[in-house]
């Protein structure tokens, strides 16, 4: 099957946001903080505008609280006299003429009076910088298992290493965009988001409106990549806020330039690594620091934290595994959701590590991993116990096979000694991610999902996952289809309204197809009882017991509904950090290979190699595009993508100079899957978008170490950075 | 200012501020959303139009410069000429898409750049941050062996 939107994308008749007709509206559009810190002293409009054409919003309109609902209440709607990071909003405006808004933006001058800012989220405060708490930590969370100190002091050898990453942004090609509109007594929200009820519940805390009076709708959304998990709130309340005091449509749509500045982005993080090994390389002890910068507001930078640190001792066997991470306020602006969700900072600093490891005792990288991946039956620095049959060793010989790792290795030795410019080296890292909500964080959810028999024999699905790109339309058509013996064309996928979809959750943690899939067979189950069918009726039958139902019950809704249910044997302590923090983990061997110029210090992926189990495999060409896609913006992030910064602002919001990876700056990946369904995901699926995000940049530095003699522990590893620490 | 130029094979007369981009021109004015806008600098593609037969960054062309020309956009695209980008998955999020079957039209129809360029260079002005291009560009591939 073909991706279902496939052909409405290519030939451009797929409507966003933007594209959306629309009458009588008014663009809306934000003004920001110019500082880090500091009272707002004044908010002046410059008398030569004539401010009556204008629709003015400031924190004072709003009906409710003035929060953005989320893990902790603390980021305003709207500035309320004071700001705590650069574009923090402050004022809204709306008028019919989008270049008129445009000049009385800049025709507004909110006049700030600076306190001391924290920027440096890796040293410790200052006390006039201390925001929260005593000391700026926002979330602090550790991780024990065994006897670190003692295990270290017994170490025959102990190899230590700091490594640090840099912000990244999303620049999903759609900006973040919103409608909102009065219809009667309803306000609609449609946009661009990951999580409608994410965005409805924000809507009704700020703007005290019970949910009948909201409704939220995405709309198709040109990539999200955690980008549009909590921002779409944030927009979604402003343009909502414009609506109710215009009482006209309001749209709001942020120029590239805006939603780099403004949005958030990856969390920059340092990584500090101790490492008790003997002589052989087996691991004794781990000790791991993880500090990550959380800009000036919670959002979700605790949970982003914890798989951090969850994922911070790699895939390996280790008794003795201390991990303490700690969050810490900024006045930057606030990072979150994005791809990986901490994984891929604590994976880079690991696998970086392991190959340091491997250096230092001499031992082949690849060698060094045999040795230390986890078999079934050992257990994760949580404790988790593995035994999903799955064999890594396996996987990584896979990796190094098809990547002729050995016969690499051996020929760039070759190659680099004959050579005065240019130096070629192969890298791997080998990882794992834990898929769906960690912890707890399925239970609480407690998702819910429909699938509807239609009055003309077809079903609907009725899910609040979203489309962005991944393939959900594609893969629960499938999953419809197959499980009930009908065509994909008799599926139908429903709006993701929350007038009509019940909350199945965000769609974020690569939990759609592995989570919310195996509820669309639950429902599709449940609707063949409420029908009066066994579980094996299929096709015509199910299609006729569907007509029938109908008519006898006219116009009531015929609806299977699955609920999710905890797995059994799966225990996780929040209070302690001890037990399964996931359901399932894919595991992911990557190799890179790399060409570096000694006389510009660039570095070009000259090959990548991308094994991964993730379960059954339930569309081969959608799977691996998300592998292909994920590693490329993982090979940004480690080599192009920079995030300079000045006075708490991004003073490259532009994609001339914020550099992503074009065609011409990529190999072919090259992806291969080993299949071991697991039983609890949908078909046998496991979550598959994010685990390419955490291998590509400790791949690649691994093989500019190994092609270079340096050891970089940075990333962007930008040809500036390498050439300062190049031998 | 009034303006007239050929649109989609059709003659087209409007009433433009002629600094207006033609992209503002073509999504707002004339409803022709299927164009657009990723960053407004010509940097990404997504806007990606024809002016005279070349491919240009409709982000970036002032609409009097349009005068007595002619712009296609990814409407006039011939659907069926776009399904090996379909089946190679070319697609994903769909925003930078148009921008890309503007292009890979291109270089079907002009395969003689291949003598002297891969396709990987001949994409290099359309950013997709979905899929890692692998499949965009063998839709390409594909295209240019069902146009053979």
């Amino acid at each position: 099957m073909d991706r279902l939107e496939g052909l409405a994308k290519l030939t451009g008749r797929e409507r966003y946001v933007d594209d959306l007709p629309l009458d009588g509206f008014l663009w809306g559009a934000t003004v920001r903080s110019p500082a880090p810190r500091g009272r707002i002293t004044e908010v002046r409009l410059d008398p030569r505008v004539d401010w009556s054409q204008f629709t003015i919003v400031d924190y004072r309109d709003l009906p409710g609280p003035n929060v953005i609902a989320l893990i902790v209440s603390d980021q305003p709607v709207l500035a309320a006299g004071y700001v705590r990071h650069v574009h923090e909003p402050v004022l809204l405006l709306a008028h019919p003429d989008r270049h008129a808004l445009r000049r009385a933006v800049a025709a507004v001058t909110v006049a700030v009076a600076p306190e001391p800012a924290a920027l440096d989220f890796r040293v410790p405060a200052r006390a006039p910088e201390i925001q929260y708490g005593t000391d700026n930590v926002l979330k602090h969370l550790a991780i024990t298992k065994g006897d670190v100190e003692r295990a270290l002091a017994d170490a025959p050898i102990v190899v230590e290493g700091t490594y640090e990453t840099g912000a990244q942004e999303h620049v999903y090609l759609e900006p973040q965009g919103m409608i909102a509109q009065l219809e009667g007594d309803v306000l609609v929200l449609r946009g661009s988001m990951q999580c409608p009820y994410y965005v409805l519940k924000a809507l009704k805390h700020a703007l005290a409106r019970d949910e009948q009076r909201l409704r939220v709708v995405q709309t198709p959304t040109g990539g999200g990549f955690g980008g549009k998990e909590e921002y779409p709130s944030t927009i979604a309340l402003h343009a909502g806020l414009l609506a109710l005091k215009s009482g006209k449509p309001v749209k709001i749509v942020y120029d590239r330039g805006e939603d780099m500045a403004a949005t958030t982005k990856r969390h920059p993080s340092l990584v500090r690594h101790r490492t008790g090994v003997t002589t052989d390389g087996r691991l004794l002890a781990q000790d791991i620091e993880v500090l990550m910068d959380g800009g000036a507001y919670v959002t979700l930078s605790p949970v982003v934290l914890s798989r951090g640190i969850i994922h911070a001792a790699g895939p390996y066997a280790c008794d003795h595994v201390r991990i303490d991470g700690r969050a810490v306020f900024t006045n930057a602006v606030p990072f979150g959701a994005f791809r990986g969700f901490g994984a891929p900072q604590t994976h880079f600093a690991n696998e970086r590590h392991m190959d340091r490891i491997a250096a230092r005792l001499g031992i082949d990288p690849a060698e060094l991993r045999r040795r230390n991946l986890l078999r079934d039956g050992q257990s994760t620095a949580t404790g988790q116990v593995i035994g999903d049959g799955t064999d890594r060793v396996a996987l990584l010989e896979r990796a190094l096979t098809l990547a002729d790792y050995d016969a690499k290795r051996a020929e760039h030795a070759r190659f680099n000694a004959a050579s005065a410019v240019t130096r070629r080296g192969i890298g791997i890292a080998t990882f794992h991610h834990g898929a769906g909500f960690t912890g707890s964080g399925e239970v609480m959810l407690a998702s819910r999902l429909h699938v509807a028999g239609l009055p003309d024999g077809r079903v609907e699905v009725r899910s609040a996952n979203i489309e962005m790109g991944q393939g959900t339309l594609t893969v629960f058509t499938g999953l419809a289809a197959a499980r009930l013996g009908i065509e994909a064309s008799e599926v139908v996928i429903a709006e993701a309204d929350t007038a009509r979809v019940p909350n199945s959750g965000p769609t974020v943690a690569s939990r759609t197809a592995m989570v919310v899939g195996r509820l669309v067979e639950l429902a599709c189950d449940a609707l063949r009882t409420r029908v009066g069918l066994d579980q094996q009726a299929a096709g015509d039958s199910l299609r006729s017991a569907i007509r029938r139902w109908h008519e006898r019950h006219s116009a009531e809704e015929l609806i299977g509904e699955a609920v999710y249910e905890r797995p059994p044997g799966i225990v996780w302590d929040d209070a302690t950090y001890r037990g399964d923090a996931y359901a399932t983990f894919g595991w992911g061997a990557y190799v890179a290979e790399v060409e570096v110029d000694l006389r510009t210090y660039e570095t070009r992926v000259t090959d990548f190699v991308a094994v991964q189990e993730v379960g059954h495999i339930l569309h081969d060409r959608l799977a691996r595009g998300q592998v292909q896609g994920g590693v490329a913006q993982a090979i940004g992030w480690a080599l192009l993508e920079e995030c300079r910064w000045k006075d708490g602002a991004m003073s490259n919001a532009q994609l001339t100079n914020y550099i992503i990876p074009t065609s011409d700056d990529l190999p072919p990946i090259r992806v291969a899957f080993i299949e071991n369904p697991y039983p609890l995901g949908a078909q046998g699926a496991k979550g598959l978008g994010e685990l390419p995000m955490d291998g590509p940049a400790p791949a690649i530095l691994n093989a500019v170490a190994a092609a270079t003699g340096a050891d970089p522990c940075t990333i962007p590893l930008t040809p500036e950075r390498l050439m300062e620490i190049a031998p | 200012m009034k303006i007239s130029f050929t649109l989609n094979g059709a003659p087209t007369s409007l009433e433009v501020d002629p600094t207006e981009r033609l992209l503002d021109t073509l999504r707002y004015r004339l409803a022709l959303t299927g164009t657009k806008e990723g960053c407004g600098e010509g940097e990404c593609g997504a806007c990606t139009v024809y002016l005279d037969g070349l491919p240009v960054n409709s982000c970036l062309v002032p609409i009097y410069q349009v005068r007595g020309s002619t712009v296609q956009t990814v409407e006039s695209l011939d659907p069926a000429g776009l399904r090996p980008l379909l089946t190679s998955g070319a697609t994903q999020c769909g925003a930078c898409t148009p921008g890309v079957s503007m292009t890979a039209c291109w270089i079907r129809d002009h395969p003689e750049l291949l003598a002297t360029h891969t396709i990987r260079e001949l994409l290099a002005g359309n950013l997709c941050r979905c899929t890692g291009y692998d499949g965009i560009v063998d839709g390409i591939g594909a295209t240019l062996e069902a146009g053979a």
